[in-house]
């Protein structure tokens, strides 16, 4: 075995090892992209389903208006802020202006309540499904997006693969956080 | 893939005791084969068999919105697409779910459940079965499935074939180097291990589908951040006495969320062939969530409740914050009531009524100045006699 045969080996093992380093360069940055992807995917899904909602509350209100004849102030809370959110420009005026949305709902069904007769109307009970359905709809869009954000940030800062995403600057996304407090409560569970 | 190991161990063995030591290759080729012919027939039927045999019809938003609108929310909340949704025509409480991945998977509820659950219960069941979608379980039991059925064929055409071709096989062994005597024992071999394979196949299916069940479980709280949901629908569905699911039969009953072969009263029993693991301890294991809403919660919960070690795979015990959430307004509404039903009996314990129970299943509350000897069930009229203390 002579010396260029020794050199010959340790060539052939770097150069497979390279291949190997690239190879994983190749496929980290393909996971990265197509995480991205589903956290920009989700991000979209939040939008469709806010507006689903503004879509829903003129029905609502138009159920409404025959029994709530004097409620006028509960149904201009409601449109002001409909109209609020439906023209809100930058991502942090949008939280803001969904979580007021949303807290005008919450009074109006309240406000609902006294109104047994409206409470039985079938239109009513339909509209309120889906009013409810599209709540629930948001939260779990917005859940789906933080889960698959968590998801992305683990995985671009988790070593090694913090090094590629350094390299093809991937930067973490930030996670959607709730604007309107009663959404937050946790229960306590205690022995 | 011990179910793997299994078929082709049992396919060799058979091979060479038919055909000597050549017939290794052989026997290995035909359990293959029979595998191969079963996964097509299996993949190319698909849902469609299953769902006919089921009495389904299907629910689009018009027929039946709630339902509808729970999938989706299900959906949107995994990131999957949205499955085809079905209602089975039946008084029996039950629900599945079918298909190989997201893309052609379809969710099936009973009319019986759909009539006992309220709006969080219904989204527990339908993200424990769509827990079952995301976790390909559908194509993990399918395949195993397949396994068993291969195992059971081979086994059966080799021992039918000893029984009627009896001591002529002796002949097929000119091709070994071994005398007679070696050809008999690899037959004894082949044939103890005809017989146990099936059976030893059929436990790790069953012990795999329960470990699935518990899987999908956890997957139901991740998706739902809901526990108390599953699990009071899991009890609803365990005390029901309606007659047994009539469209259930050995094939589907894995995919079910409840073993439709259990009937009322039984489900303490943990037994080694069943398909699911007992309901009592999927509600305590529920139940006794209180950190939180990630896999490894549920993990930590199991290993508390049943003592043994975690059913989770280690790829799944991240530590995710996943905070639980409350129960949605319907429920809290039905848990209102049933706080204020209590307190008032309790007020009315208190304030020296007397307490009656009725056969029919009515509890009668007698006020203290009730002057009468007897009182009258208002439900089928039986005459008690009240007792003054």
């Amino acid at each position: 075995m002579g010396i260029g045969m020794i050199a010959l080996i340790v060539l052939l093992v770097i150069a497979a090892g390279l291949l190997l380093v690239i190879l994983y360069v190749i496929g980290t940055y393909n996971v990265f992209v197509g995480l991205r992807n589903q956290v920009d995917n989700a991000w979209s899904q939040i939008d469709v389903q806010l507006k689903r909602r503004h879509d829903l509350i003129p029905n609502l209100v138009e159920t409404c208006k025959g029994y709530m004849k004097h409620e006028r102030g509960t149904f201009e809370a409601i449109t002001n802020a409909r109209a609020q959110a439906m023209g809100a420009k930058t991502v942090a005026e949008a939280g803001k202006a969904e979580g007021a949305l949303g807290d005008a709902l919450n009074k109006f069904m309240l406000v609902v309540e006294n109104y047994p007769d409206l409470k039985a109307n079938q239109n009513f009970l339909a509209v309120q499904e889906e009013l409810s359905s599209t709540e629930n709809k948001i939260a779990f869009s917005r859940q789906a997006y933080n889960d698959q954000t968590m998801f992305f940030n683990n995985r671009i800062q988790m070593f090694p693969s913090n090094i590629v995403a350094g390299i093809f600057s991937f930067t973490k996304r930030d996670f959607f956080e709730v604007s309107a407090a009663a959404e937050r409560e946790v229960p306590k569970v205690s022995f | 893939m011990l179910m793997a190991v299994c078929l082709l161990g049992l396919g060799a063995v058979i091979g060479m005791a038919i055909r000597g030591p050549d017939g290794l290759m052989l026997g290995l080729m035909i359990a293959t084969g029979i595998w191969v012919v079963l996964t097509l027939i299996s993949f190319s039927s698909g849902d469609q068999i299953l769902l006919a045999a089921s009495n389904a019809t299907a629910v689009t938003h018009d027929v039946h919105p709630q339902l509808f609108n729970v999938v989706e929310e299900m959906a949107i909340a995994s990131g999957q697409p949205m499955p085809k949704v079905y209602i089975i025509n039946d008084p029996a409480p039950n629900a599945f779910a079918t298909g190989r991945n997201p893309k052609t998977a379809s969710v099936a509820v009973t009319a019986g459940l759909l009539g006992r659950l309220n709006r969080d219960e219904l989204q527990g069941v339908v993200a424990h079965e769509m827990s079952h979608i995301l976790h390909r379980d559908i194509l993990f039991v399918t395949l195993a499935g397949i396994m068993l059925g291969s195992v059971a064929l081979l086994s059966q055409v080799f021992l039918r074939g000893m029984m009627y071709g009896g001591g002529s096989r002796r002949r097929f062994s000119s091709g070994g180097s071994k005398g007679g005597g070696g050809a008999a024992i690899l037959l004894i071999i082949a044939i103890v291990v005809a017989i146990l394979a099936p059976i030893m196949t059929q436990l790790l299916y069953f012990a795999l589908s329960r470990r699935r069940e518990y899987l999908a479980d956890a997957g139901a709280v991740r998706l739902t951040r809901y526990p108390e949901g599953l699990a009071s629908a899991l009890e609803k569905i365990a005390n029901d006495r309606a007659p047994q699911l009539a469209s259930a039969n050995k094939v589907t009953a894995p995919m079910f969320i409840v073993n439709p072969f259990k009937k009322a009263g039984q489900w303490n029993l943990s037994d080694l062939t069943s398909t699911h693991p007992p309901i009592s301890e999927r509600i305590r294991i529920l139940r006794s969530m209180s950190q939180g809403a990630s896999l490894k919660d549920y993990s930590d919960a199991f290993v508390n409740v049943t003592k043994s070690r975690t059913v989770m795979p280690a790829s799944a015990l991240t530590k995710e914050d996943i905070a639980l959430r409350q129960a949605s307004a319907e429920a809290k509404k039905e848990q209102r009531e049933k706080q204020l039903h209590h307190v008032g009996d309790i007020m009315r314990k208190v304030n020296g009524f007397v307490f009656l129970a009725c056969a029919c299943g009515v509890t009668l509350k007698i006020p203290p100045n009730y002057s009468a000897a007897t009182v009258e069930c208002p439900r089928c009229h039986t005459e008690h006699n009240v007792k003054k203390t």
